[in-house]
């Protein structure tokens, strides 16, 4: 019979699209961003970040970037904590992408100094040779306007200082990346939890040996040249010659750990041997 | 019985509008693919690969896709009601508005001005643009229905219906947005919701849009090319209810292991794995309605675009299924796997079905018989070729990369760094940066061939005329 009546089957068809939206689509709407997920330390973006986040949006960078990190081990391993639902609280839209033709970056920020940033996108290539990752030095020529800015603050309602918005002033579209990029992630304190604690005397295995310092050579010119440079004679990083006197356990530790509030990243993704390795190339005499 | 006065005018309009627009979509293609192998290739700010890709998918699904769907149901739904459009008037407003629509996407979209929600990134004033089509557009085939001249609708009608209602629906739905200025909104939700809520319109985009109306098509133009009937009316109504009841429960899939509740990715997981049963029982409809005309096979192109064309809709919705179980999930979201098999379901599946209906509709809209089947068979082999070579590629490279995602050392550190995985990932890029210039190729040819049909196919005067 519905066969013969278009208005009936338009009313039949809606009615049984509407079962599974009801149920997966509205009703995890009671659960989300309310109470139940809340994660007291998440906080809004501020005027500058959120210039940046448009800047993200523009570009579109979610495209090639996804932004949120899976409970698996190698997904944890390689870029931090897993994604909670209440991190998310002020994303509108949110960003978390469908590919990964670059790393994920939900959890970018504290990574790398802000030195590394403005680097890498200025030209990509610069930092990471191999990348194809298109250059973005033109935001560094396009001023943020305070005013809009302003107006999409109130829009979403953030909390924001008339000191906020003067800070804008003379700021380009570059820094507000940048700035969107380091408050990615960092809504939990994650990094320095997942620090290694360090049990009992470090002790190097490799130590006099001279094929773990090639090979931490290899490893230096892979992992850390783009910030030490070359020659370790430093860049963004801070210069590392004349380190032959240092303990090996301590060296060992910051390359493992890395230095959060100085902007070295962590390794210990890497694992315990290439660490060593590096350490006695490092501490090799020039 | 008398003839209706049918009208194909507008038909032919919109057929040869959204070749225009498949065309860029494929060239933007190509173009993108490049950019991946070279990033020297992006020209910032206009041409980099994060602003034309989403141009490559809205030319492709709004312009090609549903442009050919516009043309596809002005013809359908007047041959299957033996009635002429309610309003050619308004039909023909929505030609214009639909390449204003299209140019206005374009021109946003490598401005820069999007919404950042995939398949859904036109800013809200384009947005209501694409609503305004959409209404006109339901209203013109619903009113042609009712005053329609034949007791039955025919299956393609239902799905038809189907996309007419559930398109709207979740289009305005995602579209929730709060206008900043007049190019600029910001989600009406947040974070986990509006991912929710936005792959629920995504994976939906795929029922309404690249199922439902190459379904319709299909349904029709098959038994029309074949001269034999749809095997089974009672199969085509139980697929018809199951298909369009389960899909809406499936779109969090695309959001496994991500914060969205567990229960809603549970839910999602195990309709996925449902609806094989509803998307075979079309492809079995089409197999069977085969028995005993295989040979057509051979004797008759428009078939071997329809075959292949439902054969990769098989494979799709098996696919598809797979990657929607956790674990499997797990191991190729990301990856370049996905992208493999989004273009197996828009360049074999959609696409080989609106090939052959175009190809059927030569002699109604030109009024001439196709130029050549010779080159229309060269379209054939070369889409198909191209497609495949994409496909296996991606799936390739997409396997390798998660393999060294997921790689670990015996001390528990990861084996390879992103930069190692991307690294081994460019002579795949290439593969298939060259497989969109084969598949390329075949458009031009399909262009070629009906240039040359309008201009000296052989006169089909009957056929044109002739009554359902």
């Amino acid at each position: 019979m519905w066969e013969n009546k278009p208005v009936l089957l338009l009313v039949l068809a809606t009615v049984t699209i509407l079962v599974g939206t009801v149920i997966t689509m509205v009703l995890p709407f009671a659960w989300v961003n309310t109470d139940r997920d809340r994660i007291e330390t998440v906080t809004p973006y501020n005027p500058l970040e959120l210039a940046g986040r448009d800047v993200y949006i523009r570009e579109g960078c979610n495209n090639c970037h996804s932004q949120t990190v899976r409970p698996l081990v190698t997904e944890v391993l390689r870029y931090g904590d897993y994604s909670k639902s209440g991190e998310f609280a002020y994303d509108q839209p949110h960003l978390w992408g469908s590919r990964r033709m670059g790393p994920d970056l939900a959890r970018i920020g504290g990574k790398y100094p802000d030195a590394w940033h403005y680097k890498h996108m200025h030209e990509p290539k610069s930092m990471v040779p191999k990348t194809n990752m298109p250059a973005y030095a033109f935001l560094e020529r396009n001023k943020v306007d305070p005013d809009e800015t302003r107006h999409k603050m109130d829009v979403l309602g953030f909390p924001y200082t008339e000191a906020d918005i003067k800070a804008l002033q003379g700021k380009t579209e570059m820094d507000a990346m940048v700035a969107y990029l380091q408050k990615l992630g960092t809504g939990i304190d994650w990094r320095k939890q997942a620090d290694s604690a360090v049990v009992g005397e470090l002790v190097n295995p490799f130590r006099g040996d001279r094929t773990a310092a090639e090979a931490g050579e290899s490893l230096y010119r892979k992992h850390c040249a783009s910030c030490h440079g070359q020659e370790r004679e430093g860049d963004i990083g801070p210069e590392l010659t004349g380190l032959a006197g240092m303990d090996d356990g301590d060296l060992f530790e910051i390359l493992y750990n890395g230095l959060p509030d100085g902007g070295m990243p962590a390794f210990s993704n890497l694992g315990a041997t290439k660490n060593w390795q590096l350490v006695n190339y490092l501490l090799q005499e020039d | 019985m008398e003839t209706p006065a049918y009208d194909y005018r507008i038909v032919r309009g919109f057929v040869v509008w959204s070749i225009i627009w498949g065309l860029v979509a494929v060239l933007v293609g190509v173009l993108i693919s490049f950019q991946l192998c070279d990033p020297d290739l992006n020209l910032p700010p206009f041409l980099t690969y994060g602003r034309l890709r989403p141009l490559h998918t809205n030319a492709g699904i709004f312009g090609w896709g549903i442009g050919s769907f516009f043309a596809l149901f002005f013809f359908m739904v007047q041959r299957l009601c033996r009635t002429s459009l309610w309003s050619p008037g308004l039909a023909r407003f929505q030609l214009w508005f639909f390449n204003a629509t299209i140019i206005a996407a374009a021109i946003t979209l490598l401005l820069g001005y999007n919404t950042s929600k995939e398949y859904h990134e036109l800013e809200w004033p384009v947005d209501i643009m694409v609503v305004i089509l959409w209404v006109i557009f339901a209203i013109n085939i619903i009113m042609t229905i009712i005053k329609r001249r034949e007791e039955q609708m025919y299956i393609s009608l239902w799905y038809m219906l189907a996309c007419l209602v559930g398109v709207a629906v979740l289009y305005l739905v995602n579209a929730a947005e709060i206008p900043v200025s007049l190019f600029k909104s910001y989600s009406a939700y947040a974070g986990t919701n509006d991912a929710n809520v936005q792959w629920w319109f995504g994976h939906n985009a795929v029922a309404m849009v690249l199922t439902a109306p190459p379904l319709a098509v299909f349904y029709y133009f098959l038994p029309k090319s074949t001269g034999v009937p749809i095997y089974s009316h009672r199969m085509s109504i139980i697929a018809f209810w199951s298909l369009i009841f389960m899909y809406l429960w499936t779109g969090a899939h695309h959001l496994l292991w991500t914060p969205v509740p567990d229960w809603v990715q549970t839910l999602a997981m195990a309709f996925s794995v449902m609806l094989i049963a509803p998307s075979w029982g079309s492809v079995f409809n089409g197999y069977l309605s085969m028995q005993g005309e295989w040979q057509q096979m051979k004797s008759n192109y428009l078939v071997k675009f329809l075959i292949l064309g439902i054969t990769f809709y098989g494979l799709q919705t098996l696919q598809g299924p797979l990657q929607s179980i956790r674990s499997f999930s797990a191991f190729i979201h990301y990856t370049d796997w996905v992208p493999g098999h989004v273009h197996m379901g828009t360049m074999g599946w959609v696409s080989l079905v609106l090939f052959a209906a175009i190809y059927y509709l030569a002699p109604y809209l030109f009024g001439r018989k196709v130029y050549s089947i010779g080159l229309a068979n060269l379209h054939f082999w070369l889409v198909l070729i191209g497609q495949i070579i994409y496909s296996i590629s991606m799936w390739i490279a997409g396997v390798q990369q998660a393999g060294m995602w997921h790689a670990t050392n015996s001390d528990g550190s990861l084996t390879y760094t992103f930069m190692e995985t991307l690294v081994e990932m460019y002579p795949y890029y290439w593969v298939r940066a060259f497989s969109g210039i084969i598949y390329l190729a075949g458009v031009v040819v399909f262009l070629y061939n009906l240039y040359m049909t309008a201009k000296k196919g052989e006169p089909a005067e009957q056929l044109a005329q002739q009554a359902n």
